[in-house]
């Protein structure tokens, strides 16, 4: 995320990230964790599960905001956010040029 | 001879990673029956969420349904279950808690189930305020046993015995409860999903009879019936029609055709179940002589 100032609570804040797990043999292709991730990080792919389904594809990693939408929604306990360790959450603002 | 695999893909995951809701599944037996876009699975979700965070000891807690789709939540959910015949998950679940009373017994089943096969089961529970939690699916028709109109049907609704519309007004089913005497109603529809959570965590804590219906997505047999779309079709119309108004008088709640769904807690009381008052009245008639059944059951368990 880019500043135009530093926040004077920088140092102590930490947004939430999350990583997001596609069980994608589970899924039915219902198309609910798509159309309300609040933060549009999921997309239907176009490939085939292994019961004839389109499951769902991660678009913008490093997006998810851990909010556990999709995992409360899917009807078939087929997708979940995991919360992104913080160390992993500084590497990627260093290799995208963050604070 | 060697059969090709339908589709491309071939990197198939050996095991899939645990889901956060495992604990509380029976995962030998998912994927479930349930079709696609069918929203009784995110209400097994939503339960499985409020148990966990309700701290309630996962071997005191069990779940009682009858037939139909949302019946087999019974099967799905790693508790005490039993899957009892057609619209008799009521009085089964009186039973289990009036033989154990420490357990926490929650009745799972739908609304063909409970208000119309089970419709007399449900409403003298509500009198009696059983110590029950009742999770009412509402996909406003029968789905399982094929499309049959369901006391929940909405007016002018097609289903499979009425394919000119049905003209028998359906149950409001909070306001039945509610006049029969429910501690605690509240309606949401499976979109709610963060809302249906919480309030069936707070209903695990409350005592007495309490009804949560929440409506659900049929895509199958409703929709299909009803030329409404699919699963995600229901939640964008729930999306944009459902209202929330806690508290409101539960003698509107009446759900017509494709019209706005009010949710929300709308009786939340507090007054002795059905145990307190036998234990009470009982105490009183017979003294010494009456027994209140001990927390963990009769004579098989003392
Ligand atoms: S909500 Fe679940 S079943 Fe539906 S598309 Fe997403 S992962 Fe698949
Ligand atoms: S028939 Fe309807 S209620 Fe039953 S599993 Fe299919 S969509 Fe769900």
């Amino acid at each position: 995320m880019q500043y135009w100032r530093t926040p004077l609570d920088a140092a102590r804040m930490t947004g939430a990230h999350g990583d997001v797990v596609i069980i994608a043999d589970r899924c039915k292709g219902c198309g609910f964790c798509v159309e309300y991730c609040p933060l549009d990080v999921l997309v239907m792919s176009r490939e085939f599960n292994r019961k004839g389904y389109h499951p769902p594809a991660v678009v913008k990693s490093g997006g998810c905001v851990n909010c556990n939408l999709c995992e409360m929604i899917c009807p078939e306990f087929a997708i979940f956010s995991v919360a992104r360790p913080p160390e992993a959450e500084l590497q990627r603002a260093a290799a995208e040029g963050g604070p | 001879m060697s059969v090709a695999k339908v589709g491309t893909r071939t990197d198939f995951p050996a095991e899939p990673p645990e889901h956060p809701t495992a604990p509380y599944l029976r995962m030998e037996r998912i994927p479930h029956v349930w079709c696609p876009g069918c929203g009784i699975g995110t209400v097994v979700q939503c339960y499985a969420t409020a148990l966990g965070r309700s701290g309630v000891d996962l071997d005191k807690a069990s779940v009682v349904s009858g037939i139909g789709c949302s019946g087999r939540a019974a099967g799905y959910l790693k508790l005490d279950g039993f899957h009892t015949t057609h619209g008799r998950a009521i009085p089964f679940a009186t039973g289990l808690k009036l033989g154990r009373p420490e357990l926490q017994v929650t009745v799972f089943s739908g609304d063909g189930d409970l208000t119309g096969i089970g419709g007399n089961h449900f409403i003298h529970a509500a009198r009696r305020n059983m110590d029950l939690l009742v999770i009412l699916i509402n996909n406003f028709i029968y789905g399982m046993t094929g499309g049959q109109n369901a006391p929940t049907t909405p007016l002018s609704a097609r289903s499979s015995t009425m394919p000119f519309g049905n003209f028998e007004p359906p149950f409001n089913v909070p306001h039945l409860a509610a006049s029969s005497g429910a501690a605690y109603v509240a309606r949401w529809t499976c979109l709610h999903i963060r809302r249906l959570t919480w309030t069936l965590e707070e209903a695990i804590q409350r005592r007495g009879f309490r009804l949560v219906e929440v409506i659900a997505p049929c895509p199958t047999l409703y929709s299909r019936l009803n030329k409404l779309g699919t699963g995600l079709d229901g939640m964008s119309f729930y999306h944009d029609n459902a209202v929330i108004r806690h508290g409101a008088d539960t003698r509107e709640l009446a759900i017509d055709f494709q019209k706005g769904i009010v949710c929300g807690k709308f009786v939340d009381e507090e007054k002795p179940t059905f145990s307190e008052l036998m234990d009470e009245h009982y105490g009183r008639v017979l003294g010494e002589k009456y027994v209140p059944m001990p927390a963990s059951g009769g004579w098989q368990h003392g």
